[in-house]
C-alpha cells in the first residue's frame, strides 16, 4: 500500500451520472476513506466514447478537449468504469497525434488516470472497507477493463475483504456481454443473443448477486435477467464494498 | 454461388441466423468447446506461445517492409526450379490466366483444394463459364459446392451445417448410391465423399490450390491440410496452379515454420496439420510424382494499396481463423450474415476494402470492440484498432446516416456543453423517473424498442449525480 494523501478528481461517468448517481457516491465514500479529498468538478459530461466508436473523430476530439481541461490540476483522477477509463487512458493521446500541445496534454491525464478497482486496490487500506454483504457474488470482467487495463485480480481482491461475501466465478468469464455501448442500440438483437448467453452463465453460478466495474454492461445483464424472470440482484462494486446493497438492486422496483 | 456482396443485408442476415435455432445450437457447441478450447491445449503445450506471436509479429511487419525484394527473389526461384510465374492485379487478371493455362491444355474438369483467394476472385463461377468443371476437394467446400453456398468459415467453410445436413446434402447429390444407406456416423460420411472424389482425383485436367506461404528462398509454395486433398489435387493433375496473394511470401523455409507453429495451434490446438505440403516447380526428372507444369498465379487485388493504408497490419493475418472463433458477434450470426468471402473481425477490415465502405459499413460497427479478436491473433494484429479507421472513414462519407447521425451529434453537441448538458440532463432523467415510478425497470421504452426487445431497461435512479451532489448529499 502506498501512503498518499492526493487531490482526487472523480469522473462519474456519464452512466452513473444518469441512470444510478448510487455508484457515484459509493466510490467518493470509498476514495475518501482511501485518505483523498475527493471533488467532482460541474464541467464533466461524457468521455466522448459514443463519438469515438461511431467514427466522428471530430466531436470525440472536441470532447476529449473538455475532459482533459475539466480534470487538470487533479493528482488522479478516478472513474468507475473500465471502458471510460481505457477512453482516456488507452485512445486520447491517439486523438492528438497531429496536435503535440493537446497530446502532451492527454497524455498527462492518461499517465494520472486510473479505473476506481486499480485505485483503491492500491492505495486503500483493505482493513478500512469494513463492508458486509452476507451472500453469494459472481464478477463480470468488463472486456476494456480486462484487456485494455488488465484489471482481473483487483475487483477480487478487494471483494474477498467484505464480511460474508463468497466469490463463485462464472463459465466462459472472459466473453464480451454483448453490450458495446451504441452496439446494444445498432444491433439489438445481435447484442440480446449475445446477452442470453451471459445471462445464462450467470445464473448458472448460482449466486445472489452478479458485480462488475461498469454500468453499461451490468445494465444489459440486469436488463436480461429481469426478462428472464432471475432473481439474482445487480450491483456496481462500489457499491457493494461501499455497503450501500439497500439501496435496490439495478433494475428492482423500489419498495 | 455467385458472390456478389450483400453486406449492406447484414441485419438480415444476423437476424436469419438468430432464428435459426440448429445453427444457434451448432454454434454454441462447437464455437467455445471445440476451436476455443483446443487452442488453449495448443498454447499450453507450447511455453514459447507468447514469444512466437512477438517474432511472428516482427517477421512479418519486416516482411511487408521489404515485400517487394521477397516477391522478386521468390520468383526468380520459382523460375529456377522450371515454374511458372503469373502476375496479377486484379481477379480479372488472374481468373483471365487461369482460364489461358486450362484452355492451353484443353482442360474439362479441375480439382481444387480449399482456397480462400479463389472464392475472393469468385473463380468457380468464371471456370464454369468457361466450360470447364471445378471439383472442391477439401470436404467442407465440397459440402458447400454441392449446396451452392458460400464459406461460412475461412478455415471451415461447412462450419455453418450439422451432420444430418451433410447427410441430406449427401443423398440429394449422390442418387447414384444407394438410398436406403445409413449416413449417420461422421466417418460414412467422409468415406463416401472420399469415393466420390477419388475419381476425380485421378481425372482431372488441372488442379488449383492455394498457397499458406511461400518461400522466397526456394521459389516453394507451401500448404497445410488435414485431409490430404492439396497433396492429390497438386500432384496427381498433369498441370498444377498455386493461386495465391503477395502477402503469402516469407524469406526463408525456417520463417516458414515459425508461422506454421502458430498457425495450426491457434486454428485447431494441433501441433502441426496432418499434412504439410511444400512444393517446388514442376516434377523432375527421376521424380515419382507431380505436376509436368507449375503454376504460381499471385494476386495483388489491391493488397499493395493496404500496404500504404491505416489497414497495413491486417496484411500480416496468416488465415488462422482465431479473430473468427472467439468474435462474440460470430458467435451467433455465423459467417453468412457478412455477406461475402470473409467473415468474423479479420473478415470486418478486409470485406470494405474490396467491395467499398459504402456497400459494407455495417461490418466495421457489428463488433462489441470487446478486444478478445486481438487478444487471441497469433501475429498481433490490432483488429479492433483497424475496425475503428473503417468506422471513421464510414462517418466521413455519411454512414451512419439519419436518425442515428442526429442523436450522436446532438449528443456530443451536449457532451461540449457541461452546463447545457447537466441541465437537459435533469430533465430527460426526471422525465425517465416520472415514467418509471416506483418500476425499476422498463418492458418498452421510446426510442429504444430494439433493446427492450431482447431484456428490459432498468429505470433510472431519480435524479442525476450532479445535481444531488451539488445539494449536497454524500
Amino acid at each position: 500500500m502506498e501512503q498518499i494523501s492526493p487531490r482526487i478528481g472523480l469522473f462519474v461517468t456519464c452512466l452513473v451520472d444518469l441512470m444510478r448517481p448510487s455508484v457515484g457516491f459509493a466510490a467518493l465514500r470509498l476514495l475518501e476513506r482511501a485518505g483523498a479529498e475527493v471533488v467532482v468538478p460541474p464541467e464533466q459530461t461524457c468521455c466522448g466514447q459514443p463519438a469515438y466508436n461511431s467514427g466522428d473523430v471530430e466531436d470525440a476530439r472536441a470532447i476529449a478537449k473538455t475532459v482533459i481541461e475539466a480534470f487538470e490540476g487533479f493528482d488522479v483522477v478516478v472513474a468507475p468504469s473500465g471502458s471510460c477509463t481505457g477512453m482516456i487512458v488507452e485512445h486520447y493521446a491517439k486523438l492528438f497525434e497531429n496536435d503535440p500541445t493537446w497530446k502532451a496534454r492527454a497524455d498527462n491525464l492518461s499517465g494520472r488516470t486510473q479505473e476506481l478497482t486499480q485505485f483503491l486496490a492500491q492505495h486503500l487500506d483493505l482493513n478500512e472497507i469494513s463492508a458486509q454483504f452476507d451472500g453469494s457474488v459472481t464478477y463480470h470482467d468488463s472486456c476494456a477493463g480486462l484487456r485494455e487495463l488488465g484489471i482481473k485480480d483487483q475487483p477480487r481482491k478487494l471483494l474477498a475483504t467484505v464480511d460474508g461475501l463468497v466469490l463463485k466465478e462464472m463459465d466462459d468469464i472472459e466473453s464480451c456481454c454483448g453490450f458495446g455501448g451504441l452496439f446494444s442500440i445498432k444491433y439489438p438483437d445481435v447484442s440480446g443473443a449475445i446477452v442470453d448467453k451471459k445471462a445464462s452463465n450467470v445464473e448458472a453460478a448460482e449466486t445472489d448477486l452478479l458485480s462488475g466495474g461498469d454500468l453499461g454492461c451490468l445494465m444489459n445483464v440486469a436488463g436480461k435477467l429481469k426478462r428472464r424472470g432471475s432473481n439474482v440482484r445487480v450491483y456496481h462494486i462500489a457499491e457493494i464494498l461501499a455497503g450501500m446493497t439497500d439501496v435496490p438492486a439495478l433494475g428492482e422496483d423500489e419498495a | 454461388m455467385t458472390h456478389e456482396p450483400h453486406c449492406h443485408d447484414f441485419q438480415k442476415g444476423a437476424a436469419d441466423a438468430l432464428n435459426n435455432d440448429q445453427l444457434q445450437e451448432l454454434l454454441n457447441r462447437t464455437l467455445k468447446n471445440g476451436f476455443q478450447k483446443k487452442r488453449l491445449n495448443g498454447m499450453a503445450r507450447l511455453p514459447e506461445y507468447d514469444q512466437l506471436r512477438d517474432q511472428a509479429r516482427d517477421l512479418k511487419n519486416h516482411i511487408l517492409d521489404h515485400l517487394d525484394a521477397y516477391l522478386e527473389r521468390f520468383e526468380l526461384e520459382v523460375q529456377k526450379a522450371g515454374g511458372h510465374m503469373h502476375w496479377a492485379e486484379d481477379g480479372d487478371q488472374a481468373r483471365a490466366i487461369i482460364g489461358d493455362i486450362c484452355k492451353k491444355v484443353g482442360a474439362k474438369t479441375v480439382t481444387k483444394g480449399k482456397s480462400m483467394i479463389a472464392e475472393e476472385i469468385d473463380l468457380n463461377d468464371y471456370l464454369a463459364e468457361q466450360g470447364i468443371e471445378p471439383i472442391e476437394t477439401d470436404l467442407g467446400e465440397y459440402i458447400i459446392q454441392l449446396r451452392n453456398e458460400l464459406p461460412s468459415h475461412i478455415i471451415a467453410p461447412a462450419f455453418h451445417l450439422s451432420k444430418n445436413q451433410v447427410a441430406e446434402t449427401f443423398r440429394e447429390h449422390h442418387q447414384h448410391l444407394d438410398a436406403d444407406r445409413s449416413l449417420e456416423e461422421p466417418t460414412t460420411l467422409l468415406n463416401e465423399a472420399r469415393k466420390e472424389l477419388r475419381d476425380r482425383f485421378l481425372k482431372a485436367d488441372v488442379g488449383i490450390t492455394g498457397a499458406n506461404f511461400l518461400v522466397a528462398e526456394t521459389g516453394t509454395a507451401m500448404i497445410v491440410t488435414n485431409e490430404g486433398n492439396g497433396d492429390l489435387t497438386q500432384c496427381l493433375p498433369p498441370v498444377h496452379i498455386a493461386l495465391t496473394s503477395i502477402d503469402k511470401v516469407v524469406p526463408t523455409l525456417e520463417d516458414a515454420t515459425l508461422l506454421l507453429r502458430l498457425l495450426a495451434r491457434t486454428a485447431t490446438g494441433q501441433e502441426q496439420s496432418v499434412y504439410n505440403t511444400f512444393f517446388t516447380g514442376p516434377k523432375r526428372e527421376g521424380d515419382l510424382d507431380g505436376p509436368d507444369e507449375f503454376h504460381i498465379v499471385l494476386l495483388d487485388n489491391g493488397r499493395t494499396e493496404l500496404l500504404g493504408s491505416e489497414f497495413r497490419d491486417i496484411l500480416r493475418c496468416i488465415r488462422c481463423g482465431a479473430c473468427i472463433n472467439h468474435c462474440p458477434v460470430y458467435g451467433v450470426t455465423s459467417g453468412h450474415a457478412y455477406g461475402w468471402v470473409y467473415p468474423g473481425p479479420m473478415g470486418s477490415v478486409l470485406t470494405p476494402f474490396f467491395v467499398g465502405i459504402e456497400e459494407a459499413h455495417l461490418l466495421p460497427s457489428a463488433s462489441t470492440f470487446c478486444g478478445r479478436c486481438q487478444d487471441v491473433c497469433p501475429v498481433r494484429i490490432p483488429l479492433p484498432d483497424l475496425l475503428r479507421n473503417w468506422r471513421n472513414r464510414a462517418f466521413a462519407v455519411g454512414k451512419p446516416g439519419g436518425a442515428q447521425r442526429l442523436a450522436l451529434k446532438v449528443w456530443a453537441m451536449l457532451a461540449q456543453r457541461p452546463g447545457l448538458y447537466h441541465v437537459t440532463a435533469r430533465f430527460k432523467i426526471w422525465a425517465m423517473k416520472s415514467l418509471a415510478g416506483k418500476r425499476g425497470h422498463f418492458k418498452w421504452f421510446i426510442g429504444a424498442g430494439g433493446w427492450t426487445k431482447a431484456r428490459d431497461l432498468p429505470a433510472p435512479q431519480g435524479g442525476t449525480f450532479q445535481s444531488r451532489y451539488q445539494k449536497g448529499e454524500r
